[in-house]
């Protein structure tokens, strides 16, 4: 469902190349894996995915579903199904986190050109989905993450995933910075969007998070472009040896 | 730690300013020629004419060009019809009604309402009267130690407005509703508001009320009595104000006003708020949306003069295509007024590089036992924030709109009783939208 290819990508204010030429194809219903070193470009690549400012494609294509995305404002990415959980997601003081996801909703059902849900039954749709999540109702009348703590910030993310139901689910680093029980919930959060329909792009640091969100497909990235494609004995051979290894091999 | 208050700041003596201060007067006259408000209006004249009418150079207006506040005639100013219900339409509320700064018994509720006394200011001749305590006393009381003319002008020359006397809980609103007729209309109101012990009102104000407006307001909060204030300002694009509240507090009572502004060439809105009884509260705060020609200026000076009171000043603006935003605020905490709360922030939101924020947060601390804080910002709109909201779907219009909504939430709160505040948030949204649409 989601094709990169030959993706370069340079910051747009600085002449400093970040992708450096990335291939990969996502399938509906598969769990892709990136793992890599600090630094060799994870967070770039969900940022042009999701269609943040600052830098500048020079190279390569990335289509959903057969849509060019890069051609796509961020709402319009969204409204076609991408969804990005941030690993740092913004605090928004002053908007509350229930008007935030109620205009989301209805934001991407326009788009689509379906029908605004109902007062009523968004808040029961929330009620139920923060549950599962233990986001309590307390949380939800707050402003967007202000105040929110590390894990509840993550579990926020997935709450607003879970809600939106998009179709490319792209993680970056959502286990940084969650203990092993808040690392459970978020998974099974995840886990539980699993689906035909649905593909997932999981960005992270460390095999843990693979236990519980199990891939079909590990990369490796580092300096800008994929190295190595496997399957989740990948992700465990790094988890032992390190990436020096691989990169090693690469050169 | 001694008392040594700052001096009155002096206007100083100028050639251009005695001639402008003549011309002015010379087209104006006595409010009224009979009855108690006679003195206090000759009073307030001795006042204009000694100090005369700002000049640029004058230190508070040194970003607000006074000429066309204190020009002979009023420039004139378009009437503005916009295709929506009034503001407080749907509040239950005593209405009263005046057409270019005239009131009008036609369109107006009878001036009629439980443990309140409402009357017409030029209807009150008698020689004896409560307000003569009043009028253009507590505007007296705040020409020191920052001189304001155009609230002395105001006593002198005012040809309407209202002297409310409140005894009880009020149980409904007293909504002032100011019309714009005349593209030329030069309106000056006087309201004196005295809330006796324990007494309790909410006023309403809203609407353009001329081309040319200049109202002050005394407010006498007695002991243990409360006053709120929420007023919305007309939308005229042309319409230019000059608006004093003048408050004085007394012992555990509440001032709390709110003011929001959209649109409007010039407006100069001041405040000053004397704290004299124990654990007194007031609370000043303005929201305003500036977009092209669009001055607002608001200026406040509160006072603390009693023991364990709070105030807070809550400012925020919304600039766009060279508007300008002004706040010039100050608190003074004098000799003995210990356990002082103060707080003061004024923020500008610059949706573009063209529009100009300018803020002077003064203190002025003679006691020592205080705790005051104040703070001054300007900036863009956060583009993180933006691109969170639209990663999630939101279009870009929209987020912009949530986060305009978001940065002015702050000072929406400051108005108390909910269904207003919700009524003023939905037509800030309902405003920003069609702006953007
Ligand atoms: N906006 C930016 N400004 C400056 N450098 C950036 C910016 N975005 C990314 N980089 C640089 O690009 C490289 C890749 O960063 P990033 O995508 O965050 O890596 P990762 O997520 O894999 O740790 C790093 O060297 C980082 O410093
Ligand atoms: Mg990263």
């Amino acid at each position: 469902m989601l094709e990169i290819k030959n993706l370069h990508v340079k910051l747009e204010e600085e002449d400093k190349q970040i992708l450096k030429g990335v291939d990969l194809t996502v399938e509906a219903g598969k769990v892709h894996a990136i793992m890599g070193p600090n630094g060799s470009g994870k967070s770039t690549l969900s940022y042009v995915l999701s269609g943040r400012g600052g830098y500048e494609v020079t190279e390569g294509e990335a289509t959903l579903l057969g849509e060019d995305l890069l051609d796509m404002d961020p709402e319009e990415r969204a409204a076609a199904g991408v969804f990005l959980a941030f690993q740092y997601p913004v605090e928004i003081p002053g908007v509350g986190n229930m008007t935030f996801l109620r205009t989301a909703v209805n934001a991407q059902r326009k788009a689509r050109g379906e029908e605004e849900i109902s007062a009523a039954d968004f808040l029961k749709l929330v009620r139920e989905k923060a549950k599962t999540l233990k986001i309590d109702a307390e949380m939800l009348k707050r402003p967007v993450n202000v105040g929110f703590s590390g894990g509840e910030k993550k579990r926020n993310e997935i709450l607003q995933m879970a809600m939106l139901e998009p179709k490319l689910c792209i993680l970056d680093e959502t286990d940084s910075g969650l203990d092993v029980d808040a690392m459970k919930l978020v998974s099974d959060g995840v886990n539980a969007l699993r689906d035909e329909g649905r593909g997932f792009l999981v960005i992270t640091h460390y095999q843990r998070l693979l236990d519980h969100i199990k891939p079909d497909v590990v990369h490796i990235m580092a300096d800008g472009r994929i190295i190595k494609t496997g399957g989740p004995e990948l992700a465990l051979e790094v988890e032992q040896n390190g990436y020096a290894d691989l990169l090693a091999e690469v050169q | 730690m001694t008392a040594i208050l700052s001096e009155t700041i002096k206007t100083k003596p100028s050639a251009r300013r005695d001639e402008e201060t003549a011309a002015r007067l010379a087209v104006m006259s006595a409010g009224a020629t009979e009855g108690w408000s006679v003195a206090n209006r000759e009073a307030a004249l001795e006042r204009v004419k000694s100090m005369g009418l700002p000049q640029p150079r004058d230190e508070y207006w040194r970003w607000t060009r006074p000429a066309s506040l204190i020009a002979p005639e009023a420039p004139t100013a378009s009437v503005f019809d916009p295709a929506e219900t009034p503001i407080f339409d749907a509040v239950d509320r005593v209405k009263v009604v005046f057409i270019d700064g005239v009131f009008s018994a036609e369109e107006s509720d009878p001036l009629e309402l439980a443990g309140v006394s409402i009357e017409r200011l030029v209807e009150a001749t008698s020689d004896i009267h409560w307000a003569s305590e009043l009028y253009g006393k507590l505007e007296a009381r705040g020409q020191s130690p920052v001189e304001r003319p155009l609230a002395a002008l105001n006593t002198w020359a005012a040809t309407d407005g209202l002297l409310i006397r409140v005894t009880g809980k009020a149980e409904k609103p007293i909504s002032l509703i100011y019309k714009h007729a005349s593209e030329t209309s030069d309106a000056t109101l006087h309201h004196v508001i005295k809330l006796e012990e324990g007494a309790e009102l909410t006023l309403l104000e809203n609407g353009p009320a001329a081309a040319r407006f200049n109202k002050v307001m005394e407010v006498d909060v007695a002991d243990e009595a409360r006053f709120h204030h929420v007023r919305a300002q007309g939308r005229d694009h042309e319409r230019r104000a000059a608006t004093h509240i003048f408050a004085r507090l007394g012992r555990e009572s509440l001032f709390k006003s709110f003011t929001l502004t959209a649109n409007g060439v010039m407006t100069r809105n001041e405040a000053v708020i004397e704290l004299l009884g124990d654990d007194a509260m007031a609370h000043v705060a303005g929201a305003c949306m500036g977009d092209g020609d669009f001055h607002h200026d608001d200026t406040v000076f509160v006072t603390h003069d009693a023991l364990n009171c709070e105030s807070r000043q809550v400012f925020k603006k919304v600039l766009k295509n060279g508007a300008q935003g002004i706040f010039q605020g100050k608190i003074l905490v004098k000799d003995g007024a210990q356990k002082t709360d103060g707080y003061q922030i004024s923020q500008s939101l610059l949706l573009d590089g063209d529009s100009t924020f300018l803020a002077k947060p003064e203190l002025e601390i003679y006691a020592d036992d205080v705790a005051c804080s104040h703070g001054s910002t300007s900036g863009a709109m956060d583009e993180e924030a933006l691109f969170y909201l639209r990663s999630r779907g939101v279009p870009m219009a929209e987020a912009q709109n949530l986060m305009v909504i978001a940065f002015i939430a702050e000072a929406l709160d400051e108005i108390e009783d909910e269904g207003l505040r919700a009524e003023l948030l939905d037509r800030l949204t309902g405003w920003l939208d069609r702006r953007r649409g």
